[in-house]
């Protein structure tokens, strides 16, 4: 597939927005709520969704944004298909998170907090998951992995790479099925 | 369904609902919190399953619980098998038929999945006798890993919902109050306000709406205690809420929990919707005439929701940005009106407390800080987990009896108290009681019971540093002391952890800390600068040794450490050499490997990889 990530503009469509507007019905202290859920579908929050938010809930659109920017759920940039978070709390801190943070960075080609250029992988950390017994942990789509090492990290990868294509995106968006492609890991 | 419209009703159920229940029968109760999970129970479940071959469940010989977390976090996945409260760890999938055909077939015990005691490698068979659970006074969390989460029923069996019963009919507000105040209960968020105290000023405060609120949002970074009592018996926080709803004239409730935990955020979905349906929950609560609804609200990861006038602005819809008090929200909260905001601990404490009495609840503790604290043990610590002891325990009962001491032969060097707003305490105090008021004497706080333990391969500087960034980056940015301050701090302690320190650093942290202190507009930025104050009231001479010395004493800091290969030990393998990511390894097949120190990066990898301990750091 010749289309890179940045020519794949994501576009919402109208009836999702609305459905997810549809739900909450509370107004502008919906805000949060509605955001969450176009994250959730799209993992991002497409601009002009953030504009039909605006005009229906409706909210001056520099508020919508204060919110959208304020919080560390919510992106503005397209994120990957597979995403790694990587947690750092003080329990995955002492026993190793930044050793398994620069595994995931070598592997993937890319920098924390970063997505790669074809929208497959994206490499975050989050704060505390409360699983401190098992840390250093990654969250992938695939549950939480406790006690990273690098051995795993390695195995998680190839792992998450062998979902790849077959597995690809039952209940998500459309225009995202067509990331699907062939690629391997940047590994 | 059942909608139960009085007292009556409920006790009938409950009759029910116990009369169905045989004590002697075989029942299987398996860990399924997130830790659990982690470690696989879901597939373990299944497999237990598959192996008594449709005699599990309510219409089989056995029962299969999925459980919340019982507290034992490194040991899951985990295993009791009833009546004999035989307690398996570190259970596999492939465990299940051997659990199924010999412990509950011929009640043979399974010695290699039980716990050894790490001092002397005794074997213990029992639930209660495990050391871990013996020391502890458990009451918060007494049904965590007993009962299923998603069963109303399980609960109802414990006496669940019997306060709810009692506050609504047999109880005035006032006299809710009362027994909350006289309970001696202190807001278990940290703070330490008293809970009866608060709730009185919501009371007086006049209006036609009235709210109340569950803060859910636990961002301490190893703190995991709400997350577990949410995971493990959701309904208890329900109760509380509804009993302290009806204590101050509440008209609605809200969760406010964090995204963070699908799981917890789940169990309290199905506790909100199974209190609904049986009438415990919207209007005519019980038949009383008495309505309350309560809605979950999501956070969306912002650490400064945790403070309250940030976390109604959240519910509001705005972003997290706290405002100076007063007005307090027992005054003007949420959208303007009266509202009251306790933790998930106190909202669970309260259904203990008008069931039970006051005088039951403050029997534990110490003067002035009634009744048990819950905290997650987390870093150099042997029983990783979450224990409830009676307020006034000392530091070292709880961190070498409980927690059962340091690992290895390493020494314990210090233990962090309350997260990001704590402070660390030294070997010198670990026979300082736990209470509110002696660990600020000390220069932590209770917080929300999060708790670190560092040995001397902990370098104070580096733990300073990590809290402040944490601080930093989750700083919402509306005050100055807060944004500047600690991005200010921040860089100090970075400069001394990569080698450049100078020693006036010392003074300028001493002089811009409590500066931020006073001057920040929210809790977070008036406590941000504890970390870095207590370290440097009890670990001077560590930032001494970086920043005079240029050494980082635990061999952490990377600016001052040296990795080099250990030329009698290393093989040759190449191991270190393929995985270092900036190629500094150098060496033949089977010939002593070289470290290029102007290349290395000082990450760590080559000592994670060697498989023969050939790394050594200076």
């Amino acid at each position: 597939m010749a289309t890179t990530g940045q020519e794949r503009i994501i576009q919402p469509r109208v009836s999702d927005i609305r459905k997810i507007l549809d739900k909450q019905s509370n107004g502008a202290s919906s805000l949060l709520a509605v955001l969450e859920d176009i994250q959730h579908q799209y993992r991002f929050l497409p601009r002009d969704a953030l504009i039909m938010v605006s005009e229906r809930i409706p909210v001056p659109l520099s508020r919508v944004y204060s919110v959208a920017t304020f919080y560390n759920a919510f992106s503005l940039k397209p994120r990957g298909r597979h995403c790694f978070q990587v947690c750092t709390g003080t329990a995955c801190h002492v026993r190793g998170a930044t050793l398994v943070i620069n595994r995931l960075e070598t592997l993937l080609g890319i920098e924390t907090g970063e997505t790669s250029d074809d929208l497959e992988y994206t490499l975050e950390t989050v704060n505390c998951l409360g699983a401190c017994a098992l840390g250093p942990i990654v969250v992938t789509e695939q549950g939480y992995d406790g006690m990273m090492t690098i051995s795993k990290v390695d195995k998680l990868m190839r792992r998450v790479h062998s979902l790849g294509s077959e597995n690809a995106d039952a209940g998500k968006p459309a225009q995202v099925d067509a990331a699907a492609t062939d690629t391997a890991p940047p590994a | 369904m059942k909608q139960l419209a009085s007292p009556k009703e409920l006790e009938a159920w409950r009759q029910e609902i116990l009369a169905g229940v045989d004590p002697e029968r075989p029942c299987l109760r398996v860990c399924d919190g997130t830790g659990c999970r982690a470690l696989g129970s879901q597939e373990l479940l299944g497999k237990l399953h598959e192996a008594l071959n449709g005699d599990g469940g309510e219409n089989g010989k056995v029962d299969v619980v999925a459980t919340g977390c019982p507290g034992v976090w490194e040991q899951g996945p985990l295993v009791s098998v009833d009546p004999q409260q035989i307690a398996y760890m570190r259970v596999s999938p492939d465990d299940a038929e051997a659990i199924v055909n010999e412990t509950l077939g011929t009640g043979e015990v399974i010695d290699k999945l039980l716990y050894k005691d790490p001092s002397n490698g005794e074997q213990i068979v029992k639930e209660p006798d495990l050391p871990f659970s013996s020391l502890q006074t458990r009451r918060v969390t007494a049904l965590s890993g007993q009962i299923d989460p998603c069963r109303i029923e399980a609960y109802l069996a414990h006496g669940g919902y019997a306060a709810l019963a009692r506050a609504l009919y047999d109880m005035d507000p006032e006299g809710i109050i009362d027994e909350v105040t006289r309970s001696g209960l202190r807001g278990r968020g940290g703070a330490g306000f008293p809970t009866g105290v608060k709730w009185k000023f919501c009371r007086q405060s006049q209006s036609d709406e009235k709210y109340i609120i569950c803060n859910a949002d636990e961002g301490d970074p190893g703190a995991f205690m709400d997350r577990s009592l949410l995971e493990a018996n959701p309904h208890s926080i329900v109760e509380g809420m509804i009993i302290g709803a009806r204590a101050m004239g509440a008209t609605a409730g809200f969760i406010y929990a964090r995204s963070e935990y699908p799981l917890a955020v789940e169990h309290l979905n199905l506790a909100l919707a199974q209190a609904r349906e049986h009438g415990l929950l919207g209007e005519n609560i019980l038949g009383s005439g008495f309505n309350l609804d309560i809605d979950i609200r999501l956070g969306a990861g912002a650490f400064v929701c945790g403070e309250e006038t940030a976390l109604m602005a959240s519910i509001e819809g705005r972003p997290g940005e706290p405002r100076p008090r007063p007005p307090f929200p027992a005054q003007s909260g949420l959208w303007g009106k009266p509202t009251n905001i306790n933790n998930v601990k106190s909202w669970s404490s309260i259904p203990l407390i008008i069931a039970n009495g006051p005088e039951w609840f403050a029997e534990v503790g110490t003067e002035k800080s009634k009744g048990t604290a819950i905290f997650s043990m987390v870093g150099k610590i042997n029983n990783t987990g979450l224990v409830e002891v009676p307020m006034g325990i000392t530091l070292r009962e709880l961190i070498f009896d409980v927690g059962g001491g340091v690992p290895g032969d390493k020494e314990f060097k210090a233990v962090q108290i309350g997260g990001p707003s704590g402070g660390c305490i030294p070997a010198d105090h670990l026979d300082a009681e736990i209470d509110y008021d002696s660990l600020s004497k000390l220069g932590a706080i209770m917080g929300s019971g999060g708790l670190v333990v560092t040995d001397e391969d902990t370098c104070m500087v580096d733990l300073a540093r990590y809290f402040m960034n944490f601080v930093q980056e989750e700083s919402c940015g509306q005050c100055l002391p807060c944004r500047w301050g600690t991005r200010v701090l921040l860089d100090i302690l970075t400069r001394i952890c990569d080698g450049e320190g100078e020693p006036e650093d010392i003074g300028r942290l001493e002089e811009l800390a409590p500066m931020v202190k006073v001057s920040s507009l929210c809790g977070l930025g008036q406590t941000a600068p504890n970390p870095v104050l207590s370290t440097l009231r009890y670990f001077r001479d560590e930032y001494e040794a970086h920043v005079i010395e240029k050494r980082c004493p635990a061999g952490i800091c990377r600016g001052l450490i040296t990795y080099e290969i250990d030329e009698e030990v290393c093989t040759g393998c190449m191991v270190c050499a393929r995985n270092c990511p900036v190629d500094a390894i150098s060496g033949e097949k089977q010939e002593v490997h070289h470290i290029d120190t102007d290349v290395c990066t000082r990450c760590g990898m080559c000592m994670q990889v060697c498989k023969f301990d050939g790394i050594r750091v200076y």
